[in-house]
């Protein structure tokens, strides 16, 4: 349904838009690191909700005309992005500097050095903290609903005003919205299980 | 043997398992007062275990423990108070962390024996003075180094007055340079006359301080005596083999 | 009139909607650091029915998104005769929400202090309850500083979500001034703009907390 579509729609946009970010941030120039800092705490100070209407309103505001749908997967998939890249900034960062040493002294360009031996890891490693940006993507889905997109909750709504039972639907939603999260975070741990490295230090965090 | 000397700490046939590996297989001895046991064997061998169950930290499966008449595994027993006259020094010193030195050695008094605060930061600073470290009162225990710390958990255990302390391989997590320090610590106590029981390695102390070795291996007393007759004349064949391991690895020379 | 007129024009009446947003996000903060420390310390050392429901509580607040527990805050209730106020429903939710969060962090905080320490509290005489008020919760409260600061400032801006149950915030005075002069884009622009003032303010103010407190040696969660 809907939500998924969303939810997926924007996690792949800030997917795609978060780990270039989060290569800049680590790799490039200064002023480059500058700009996307800046990108980055806009998008993180602000709330969704305001950020979903910006964009809504924004877009007829410059003559561009976009769907509900589309400027909430825009509005959210860029927010996303900007934690996405904090998510992959430090996983990149925790890779040892050796790794890259090693890479360019058998002879591989920085880029070639980041595509074959550093986001192979840094990705595995990002799968805890990027099943918790998960879980609050398919939370958030939820606000698209003011900017009129029919999504989980206003469907849910349009149940209520026929049958008049507000907290039995409501309930509802709230277990498939639980059932979403929890569903979409066994099946990471799922997939970090598999894609796992015999020894390496995945399972870092001992409690 | 006097009987003449109380019987401080009673340990009669104490059992505990970890799931179905029994580590503790009916061990019982007595300390009287005044007197210093140091206890040694194989790593993993339940010596810790043992002694949290002198004060009821770990809970035995069976057996029984006396602290001057007060049986300390009795359910019914208040063990906040009998932990009061037990006092205990850690592997890892455990001090705690957001409290300075003298706030370490003086929480006990002022939250736990209900003491003022003037009256407490005197005795403390006694008792830190006794080891050593008064000068580093206000320091927090990341500020000072290990043998530090450890002899600051001592001054801790101290305060309280206890009628019996208990070292859990006290020196264990120190740098050799800094095991000196702690183990002089030790040898006053034991010869201001304070009943100690000891896990340690370390040879040396107990060959000069303590009154008997206990030789605990796989969970049962192995051996116990004098240090003269362990060390020189061993009964047990394991007791013989163990001690030269330990002699060697410890590089401890021989004390006459 | 340009922007910067417009913007300064409505100026007044966003910062009547803004104290409303200050008020919700203190009030509902507090709410939740109380039940948080509850609800952690219940399920650390609680019994298992106590531990149980502590578990269950985190993980339902977590795992819904706050406009569904608001919705059912304010448009569930009242069929069981329970009427509440926006406000109070925004407080309620945010609350409850936040308690879940906060109490996972002071969980980490706590289970980050060794046992070593509880275990040396107890072998001086101290009961567990002393343990936990004299030594495990003053490391704790400074251990988890940096994730208790995230926390309000996620709860400053999902204030925002209040606006769709009625509460009189930020949002809904935005909405209520762009519907009378149609400029919806550069109204929400000029909001925008307060929460990104807002959260800056705030971080800086916990940071400076945060310096305050420290103690040497005292290992800080890491912070996201």
């Amino acid at each position: 349904m809907v939500t998924l579509e969303l939810t997926i729609s924007l996690l792949a946009v800030g997917l795609l838009v978060g780990i270039p970010l989060a290569l800049g941030q680590v790799y490039a120039r200064r002023e480059l690191v500058l700009l996307t800092s800046i990108y980055e705490r806009f998008f993180r100070s602000i709330p969704a909700l305001v950020l979903l209407f910006l964009f809504f309103f924004g877009s007829s505001f410059l003559g561009i005309s976009l769907s509900p749908f589309l400027s909430a997967v825009l509005a959210l998939g860029f927010r996303s992005s900007a934690y996405q890249s904090q998510i992959f900034r430090g996983a990149i960062q925790s890779i040892r500097q050796g790794q890259m040493t090693a890479a360019r002294s058998i002879g591989m360009s920085k880029f070639q050095a980041i595509w074959h031996v550093i986001l192979p890891q840094a990705l595995r490693r990002s799968i805890p903290s990027w099943s918790n940006e998960y879980s609050s993507v398919v939370k958030d889905t939820s606000l698209a609903y003011a900017v009129g997109v029919i999504e989980l909750v206003r469907q849910g709504r349009y149940i209520i005003v026929r049958t008049f039972e507000p907290m039995i639907i409501y309930i509802t939603i709230a277990v498939i919205y639980f059932v979403l999260t929890y569903a979409g975070n066994r099946f990471l741990g799922y997939l970090e299980g598999r894609l796992e490295i015999p020894g390496f230090e995945a399972k870092r965090r001992k409690e | 043997m006097s009987d003449k000397k109380t019987i401080t700490l009673k340990v009669a046939n104490i059992h505990k398992a970890y799931g179905t590996e029994e580590v503790l297989k009916g061990i019982s001895f007595e300390v009287k007062k005044g007197e210093t046991k140091v206890i040694i064997g194989p790593s993993g061998t339940g010596k810790s275990t043992l002694l949290r169950c002198v004060n009821r930290l770990t809970i035995p499966d069976a057996g029984r423990i006396w602290l001057d008449g007060v049986e300390v595994t009795h359910p019914r027993t208040d063990i906040n108070k009998v932990r009061q006259s037990i006092g205990m020094v850690f592997q890892d010193f455990n001090l705690f962390s957001h409290l300075s030195a003298l706030d370490n050695v003086r929480i006990g008094l002022i939250k736990v024996g209900k003491m003022e605060k003037r009256k407490a930061t005197e005795e403390a600073m006694r008792q830190l003075a006794r080891v050593g470290l008064e000068d580093k009162a206000a320091s927090y225990p990341a500020e000072l180094s290990g043998g530090q710390q450890q002899r600051v958990s001592i001054a801790r255990a101290l305060a309280m007055k206890p009628r019996l302390m208990l070292f859990d391989e006290p020196t264990s997590a120190l740098d050799p340079e800094l095991i000196g320090e702690v183990l002089e610590a030790m040898r006053d106590l034991a010869e201001s006359g304070m009943t100690m029981v000891v896990v340690s390695h370390e040879m040396g102390f107990a060959r000069s301080v303590c009154n008997e070795i206990i030789f605990i291996e796989n969970g049962v007393i192995v051996e116990q005596g004098p240090p003269e007759v362990m060390f020189e004349n061993p009964q047990h064949h394991r007791t013989k083999e163990f001690l030269c391991k330990i002699s060697e690895l410890y590089g401890k020379s021989e004390r006459k | 009139m340009n922007f910067f007129e417009l913007a300064y024009d409505i100026l007044p009446a966003l910062l009547k909607g803004t104290v409303v947003t200050l008020e919700l996000t203190a009030c509902s903060i507090s709410l939740g650091f109380v039940l948080g420390i509850c609800l952690a310390l219940g399920r650390l050392y609680g019994n298992r029915p106590v531990s149980a429901f502590c578990a269950g509580y985190i993980q339902f607040f977590r795992g819904t998104p706050l406009l569904v527990q608001l919705l059912i805050l304010y448009y569930g209730l009242p069929p069981y005769g329970i009427r509440l106020s926006s406000f109070v429903a925004g407080i309620l939710g945010l609350g409850l929400n936040s308690a879940a969060y906060q109490a996972e962090y002071f969980r980490g905080a706590i289970q980050s202090i060794s046992r070593g320490q509880m275990m040396a509290a107890r072998a001086i005489g101290m009961s567990k309850f002393k343990t936990i008020l004299n030594i495990i919760l003053p490391q704790a409260l400074r251990i988890v500083i940096p994730s208790w600061s995230n926390e309000l400032i996620y709860t400053l801006k999902y204030s925002s979500v209040a606006y769709m149950i009625g509460a009189p915030e930020l949002m809904a005075q935005g909405k209520i001034i762009a519907a009378e002069n149609f400029r919806y884009f550069e109204v929400f622009l000029v909001v925008a703009f307060i929460y990104l003032v807002a959260v800056l303010i705030v971080s800086r103010a916990l940071n400076m907390v945060e310096r305050r407190v420290r103690i040497p040696g005292l290992q800080m969660a890491e912070s996201i």
